[in-house]
């Protein structure tokens, strides 16, 4: 859009990667005369709100220099040797796949960061609660900026033991159980996902993506591919989450502490999404297409038995825990981004990336909003909240009422917001899937997927009339605080970005399209 | 001095005295010549740390009770001399004690495998030199200082010896050497049973697995003529087919004596007790150059003397490599918190698990069209651990000062009493489990990951991944322990400064390593003999 230096934009990447880790150290550190604040613990809160506000000024900054007329053609790249025995490069670069997704996380963390600042969760100091969250920044935007398969895979695992400290430390009940399930569910899936990366790379003789994903690698023989698929894939898998892979995911969920859940649902979830995108489709399309059927699958399962595990978590006295029903709704989402994937066309890969900002937007504010409401009423459990007729939301809160009515329909795939286009995309794209794939199982795969967005719109529904709605009396229901000035400062961002998304989708395709188009073609950039 | 102690010193006289005269009798008799150059500069390491070793214990004799600390800087300062006088060799690779008919043939190379592994076993022991400082001021003179420093440097001595030794004789008696006064040293604390207990079960076990080692040497001698590696490697291939079996049984037994310094499963039971008994710089210093001297020489006997017998030791150290780290790990999983000196225990079997890893390369050398590369990654592994498996135990040293008991739930709460240390354990630990913040940690796996998947052994790499999944999660519990609200007031000491000094040093180590992982994983690169 407009013009910057090319150096100034490589800078622009690999600030945004550094910061944080810098920031993270410095939050540890004293802080110096001048800057300490009203309190210890004040000052260094705002240290993580201004690192990350710079952060965020500099991806949008990118975005900004960004050549929008060449999104296929990585920008902004760095190249420089770091570890030549294993020939792993600091090869940083963006493109259309991976801009939105940078700017996703540098807003998301903005955010959280914004949001501690006036809401710390409970627990332990907030010196390493700042830098935990500064360092999750750093990985997941190195995750999204790295070209190099083994950089990918220590960003990949960066951002493990932060994500663990948050949950561990500043997490809810049984925390101790979800953290230790999310990091060796993990970690397990990521070993393996090592073991295929470094067959690859050794094969291949280069662990850079960008040139294995131009090149032509005839060492790479089905047979190499379809084991380096199966590895990474399990390792995406475990992230993304692809059911029955997911079930560190709702214990992880409900344990978090709300800035965590955002981040986790917003942006770690993306980092298993990307991967099968950046690494998997280009570099190994062979496997890929081995597996495509299984992989749409699993999907398909996953979007059934996220609404059905919603639907019974939303009815009336099944203890339905609010948190846990939106990482179920999780699983199922992330199941309509895997079937786009699994399509192998551009219109699923489109569909697959939009949903993935989408998702990250919408549910980032649903987590955002019910950390909110266990704020003031003190509980997530459905039927404590909703007792016998219904929270009433709309009568004791109507501005929090109305953000969550609003954040539901959106994530239920409501036309003219976010939710909407990404799933139909990644629909379309199973009902016209690759060549060499079968169409009559994707056609099967669609029609269950189609089904599926009914049964999100039942329980999404559910849950609204649950809490939204109910009869509200003076005496027994007191009137709860309604949206706070910091609570709309973190969250109009997100609305806007729904309803912007929603309306004028071409911003994000117009991305994303070129540089899918090239992926999938293998072409050279 | 104890009877046992003393008796184990005279063996240890005549053994480093035995050094020399072997290699240059065996050479003497061969070429018929009287005079053999020597070039000390290439030999000058191991026998700086020997000499030195030697002026302590003659000034233990004339030095008064209130300066002993002085004995304990000379041996500092000459290890670091010792590891200084690598220096000079680094221009090329040197050899001496060489054949008078052949110059080719050498008992003594100071190539840059050599210099690696020496520089790893000089500062390995001068890191637990300087935990050793502590240890022996702490102990008010129940420990016989003299006596201990002496033993550490003639120990640091043959393991610095054994990287260079070309042939079995050499090769037996470094081991030795390196072995003796570690036995002595385990056992060193005065009327300690469990000291006592652990220094004659180490010292059992040891030696059955040094006559078994022997009498595979002698196999193989026997079927070949000759005891230097390189003329193994070449006789060997054109051996009598009648003496086919006797020479693959001297295979597998010469391997069993090194695979037992490594503490390979099932050579591994004498590990845990004998950490524990050991005086807690003593343990460090096997946890690190103990294994460094049993995979050198199993690079040695395999990779140099037996290449084509391949096909024999690649399963067998792929097997023992699976076997070690699994063993080792489910080890370490199973130790209490709360049981006493958890914590060397629980570094004790992880070492075990450690030394699985280190094997795997060596197993992969097998396979491999590039032996050498493989073995770099094993060099550069062992470099790795080294610094922060001496860090750690740098760190529970100083935690083991105020709580002696060094159970697992005393480091509870570390942070809030000393948060630099606290930080640098967690960074030492994470760095062992291999997951960021430790990127040293994490591309040394990578390394070893990469020999087994280059060499096609994809099992082995599996049966690794699931293992770093096991480990990750007591190292990962240590680690969260450190950082939970301290359970009562925390107490604060002065840090003594050999200690603050050996752990700053490895914390910077491994830090620069995490920053720069070249440094080290360079090895894995090129060819190092």
């Amino acid at each position: 859009m407009i013009d910057i230096n090319e150096s100034v934009m490589q800078f622009l990447l690999a600030f945004i990667v550094v910061a944080p880790l810098i920031g993270a150290v410095a939050a540890l550190l004293p802080a110096p005369p001048g800057l300490k604040g009203k309190s210890p613990e004040q000052a260094v809160l705002r240290h993580g709100v201004i690192v990350t506000g710079v952060v965020l000024i500099a991806a949008v900054a990118l975005t900004l220099g960004f050549d929008h007329d060449h999104p296929s053609r990585m920008q902004a790249t760095t190249d420089i040797s770091w570890i030549p025995a294993l020939d792993v490069r600091i090869h940083l670069g963006t493109d259309g796949i991976s801009l939105p997704l940078l700017v996703l996380t540098a807003l998301l963390t903005f955010l959280c960061a914004l949001y501690s600042y006036f809401k710390m969760p409970a627990g332990p100091t907030p010196k390493a609660f700042v830098a935990l969250v500064l360092v999750l920044e750093s990985g997941t935007l190195a995750t999204f900026a790295v070209l190099d398969l083994l950089l990918f895979f220590l960003a990949f695992e960066t951002v493990l033991i932060p994500m663990y400290f948050l949950i561990a430390r500043w997490g809810g009940e049984q925390r101790t159980r979800a953290a230790w399930k999310f990091i060796l569910y993990t970690l397990l899936g990521s070993v393996v996902m090592l073991l295929g990366l470094l067959l690859i790379g050794i094969k291949a003789g280069t662990f850079d993506i960008v040139a294995l994903a131009t090149d032509n690698h005839p060492e790479l023989t089905t047979s190499v591919q379809v084991i380096a698929v199966l590895a990474i894939g399990i390792g995406l898998a475990v992230k993304t989450p692809m059911w029955p892979l997911h079930s560190w995911l709702p214990d992880a969920h409900t344990a978090a502490p709300t800035v965590g859940s955002v981040l986790l649902a917003g942006v770690l979830l993306k980092m298993g999404t990307y991967g099968f995108v950046r690494i998997l489709l280009p570099v190994t399309p062979d496997g890929m297409s081995t597996f495509a059927p299984y992989l749409a699958a699993f999907a398909v399962v996953g979007i059934i038995y996220g609404s059905l595990a919603c639907l019974a978590l939303a009815r009336q006295g099944a203890k339905g825990d609010l948190k846990r029903l939106i990482a179920y709704s999780s699983v199922g989402h992330m199941g309509f981004v895997l079937l786009g994937i699994a399509s192998m066309t551009p219109t699923g890969v489109n569909g697959a990336l939009f949903a993935n900002i989408a998702h990250g937007l919408i549910t980032g504010l649903l987590f955002f909003l019910v950390g909110a409401l266990k704020d003031r009423t003190g509980t997530t459990d459905l039927d404590t909240l909703a007792q016998e007729t219904g929270a009433a939301l709309y009568g004791r809160a109507p501005r929090l009422g109305g953000l969550l009515a609003f954040a539901a329909v959106a994530s239920l795939g409501l036309p003219g917001l976010a939710g909407f286009w990404g799933e139909m995309l990644a629909l379309f794209g199973a009902f016209d899937p690759a060549d060499g794939l079968s169409r009559p199982a994707f056609l099967t795969f669609m029609t269950i997927a189609a089904f599926g967005t009914l049964l999100t719109a039942a329980y999404m529904l559910v849950v609204v009339r649950r809490v939204c709605m109910g009869a509200t009396s003076q005496q027994e229901s007191p009137k709860l605080a309604d949206v706070r000035t910091y609570e709309f400062a973190a969250w109009t961002p997100l609305v806007v970005l729904t309803v912007v998304a929603g309306l004028w989708p071409k911003a994000l395709l117009g991305l994303t399209d070129p540089a899918v188009q090239q992926l999938l073609s293998g072409g050279t950039r | 001095m104890s009877p046992q102690a003393q008796s184990l010193v005279q063996a240890q006289h005549e053994s480093l005295s035995q050094v020399q005269h072997e290699s240059l009798s065996q050479v003497q008799v061969q070429a018929q010549s009287l005079v053999q150059s020597v070039d000390w500069l290439a030999i000058a390491p191991p026998t700086i740390a020997a000499v030195v070793a030697l002026v302590v214990l003659v000034a233990d004799l004339f030095v008064g009770d209130k300066k002993k600390a002085l004995l304990g800087w000379v041996s500092v300062a000459g290890l670091a001399v010792a590891a200084l006088a690598l220096l000079p060799l680094l221009d090329g690779d040197r050899s001496t004690f060489c054949l008078t008919g052949d110059a080719d043939v050498c008992s003594y190379t100071a190539d840059r495998f050599t210099l690696v592994i020496q520089f790893l076993v000089l500062g390995g022991a001068l890191l637990a030199a300087l935990l050793s400082m502590t240890a022996l001021k702490d102990a008010d003179r129940e420990l016989p200082e003299g006596e201990f420093w002496f033993l550490l440097l003639s120990s640091a001595a043959g393991a610095a010896l054994l990287p260079a030794s070309r042939d079995l004789a050499t090769l037996i008696v470094a081991l030795e050497v390196a072995s003796l006064p570690a036995f002595a040293l385990v056992g060193i604390k005065h009327g300690d049973r469990k000291s006592s207990e652990a220094a004659l079960k180490f010292f059992l076990s040891s030696v059955t697995a040094t006559a078994v080692s022997l009498m595979g040497i002698s196999f193989v001698y026997a079927s070949t003529g000759t005891l230097y590696l390189t003329e193994i490697a070449t006789r060997i291939e054109d051996v009598d087919s009648q003496l086919h079996t006797l020479a693959q049984a001297g295979v597998v037994l010469t391997l069993v004596g090194f695979a037992f310094k490594t503490a390979a499963v099932p050579f591994h039971f004498w590990v845990p007790d004998t950490y524990v008994g050991a005086p807690l710089p003593v343990a460090a210093y096997l946890s690190v150059v103990g294994k460094a001297v049993g995979f050198s020489g199993l690079i040695l006997v395999t990779v140099i003397a037996l290449p084509s017998y391949a096909d024999v030791w690649g399963p067998a150290l792929a097997a023992l490599a699976a076997l070690t780290m699994t063993v080792g790990n489910v080890g370490a999983l199973r130790q209490r918190t709360t049981r006493a000196y958890s914590a060397v225990r629980l570094l004790a079997w992880s070492s075990v698990g450690q030394a699985g890893y280190l094997l795997v390369p060596i197993a992969a050398a097998a396979y491999s069209e590039d032996a050498e590369k493989a073995i770099g990654s094993t060099v550069a592994y062992a470099l790795m651990y080294a610094a922060v498996n001496l860090g750690a135990f740098a760190v529970a040293a100083l935690v083991a000062r105020t709580k002696p008991l060094n159970r697992i739930s005393d480091y509870r709460g570390l942070y809030a009493s000393r948060p630099l240390a606290a930080l640098v354990l967690g960074f030492f630990l994470l760095c062992l489990a291999g997951l960021p913040p430790g990127i040293i940690g994490l591309f040394a796996k990578v390394t070893v990951f990469s020999a087994a998947v280059d060499a096609g052994l994809g099992w082995l790499a599996v049966v690794m991944a699931v293992n770093v999944v096991i480990a990750l999660f007591y190292y990962l519990q240590w680690t969260t322990l450190l950082f939970r609200a301290p359970e009562g007031e925390p107490e604060s000491h002065r840090v003594p400064a050999p200690l603050t000094v050996a752990i700053a040093l490895t914390a910077v180590l491994g830090v620069a390593l995490s920053g720069a992982p070249q440094l080290i994983l360079r090895f894995s690169d090129t060819g190092l003999f």
